[in-house]
C-alpha cells in the first residue's frame, strides 16, 4: 500500500484513457484499452484486491481485448470523427 | 507434421481475417506448444477458488483464451475436431445444468438452495468438508459455461453470425 504507487498507476490509467479517446485508428484505440486494463489490474493488485486483479487482467486484458479486435475485423478500422 | 494447408482444410477459405491457418511456422508452434500450459493453469486457477484468488469465472475464461489461441492459429477445420458448435451448446447447458443441480440437490437434501452443508450425508464427509466440495463443484459448473459461452461469443463476433458451412454452399443458393 505505498500512496506514491497509487498515484504513478492512476496517471498511467489517466493516460492510457484519454490516448485512447484521441487515436484515430480504432485498432489501435483497442491496443491502448488492454494497456488501461493492465495498469488497472496493477493497480488493484496494489491496494490489495487480488481477486478483482485478476478478473480484470483474464476478462478486461484478456477476453475483452480479442472480442474487439474481432468486431474491428468485420466492420472498418479507421474512425470516421 | 502439419496437415497440409489447402483451401478445402480452412472452411472459410482464407476470407475470413480473424479465423484462418496462419502460414507463419513460429505462431503455430508457440501456439501449440502453449496451449496445454494454458490449459493446466486454467485448470488449477478453477480447483483452487474456493481457497486462493481466482475461481469459476476467471479460470473458465482462460479456457477460452487457449481454443481461441488454438482457432485464430490454426483455422476452423483443426478447432472442430475438438471444440466443436454442437459441443459448445452443450457445454453452455452442462455448466448450468451442474450448477443447478448441486443447488437443487441441496433442497432435495432438506436444506436451502446452494445450502452445501446438507450435502455431508450424501458424500459422508463433515459439513465444513461438504461445503468446501459443493463450492468447488459449483465452480467446475461455472468454468465449463463461461468457457463455452466466451468461445461462442468470439466466434460469432468474428464470423458475423453466419456458419462456416453456409459460406460453402452459399454459391449454390
Amino acid at each position: 500500500m505505498i500512496l506514491q504507487l497509487d498515484f504513478i498507476f492512476i496517471l498511467f490509467v489517466i493516460i492510457c484513457a484519454i490516448a485512447a479517446l484521441a487515436v484515430k485508428d480504432i485498432l489501435s484505440a483497442v491496443i491502448i484499452l488492454g494497456a488501461y486494463s493492465y495498469f488497472m489490474c496493477l493497480l488493484w493488485t496494489e491496494m490489495g484486491a487480488v481477486d478483482v486483479a485478476f478478473t480484470e487482467a483474464s476478462v478486461s486484458a484478456g477476453i475483452g481485448t480479442v472480442l474487439m479486435i474481432a468486431a474491428v475485423s468485420k466492420t472498418t478500422r479507421r474512425s470516421k470523427d | 507434421m502439419w496437415p497440409e494447408y489447402t483451401e478445402q482444410s480452412d472452411n472459410f477459405g482464407g476470407k475470413n481475417k480473424m479465423i484462418r491457418v496462419t502460414d507463419d511456422v513460429i505462431i503455430k508452434t508457440i501456439a501449440r506448444v502453449l496451449t496445454p500450459f494454458i490449459q493446466v493453469y486454467a485448470l488449477y486457477v478453477i480447483m483452487h477458488g474456493h481457497h486462493s484468488p481466482g475461481g469459476g469465472f476467471q479460470g473458465g475464461v482462460i479456457l477460452a483464451a487457449s481454443l481461441i489461441l488454438l482457432l485464430i492459429t490454426h483455422g476452423w477445420a483443426e478447432t472442430k475436431k475438438k471444440f466443436s458448435e454442437t459441443k459448445t451448446a452443450v457445454f453452455c447447458a452442462v455448466g448450468v445444468l451442474i450448477y443447478t443441480g448441486i443447488g437443487v440437490l441441496c433442497i432435495f437434501m432438506g436444506g436451502n438452495f446452494l445450502d452445501y452443508g446438507k450435502l455431508g450425508g450424501l458424500l459422508m464427509v463433515i459439513p465444513p468438508e461438504a461445503r468446501s466440495l459443493g463450492i468447488l463443484g459449483v465452480e467446475i459448473g461455472v468454468g465449463i459455461t463461461v468457457m463455452a459461452v466466451m468461445f461462442s461469443i468470439f466466434f460469432d463476433t468474428s464470423t458475423g453470425g453466419n456458419s462456416p458451412e453456409d459460406e460453402t454452399t452459399s454459391s449454390l443458393r
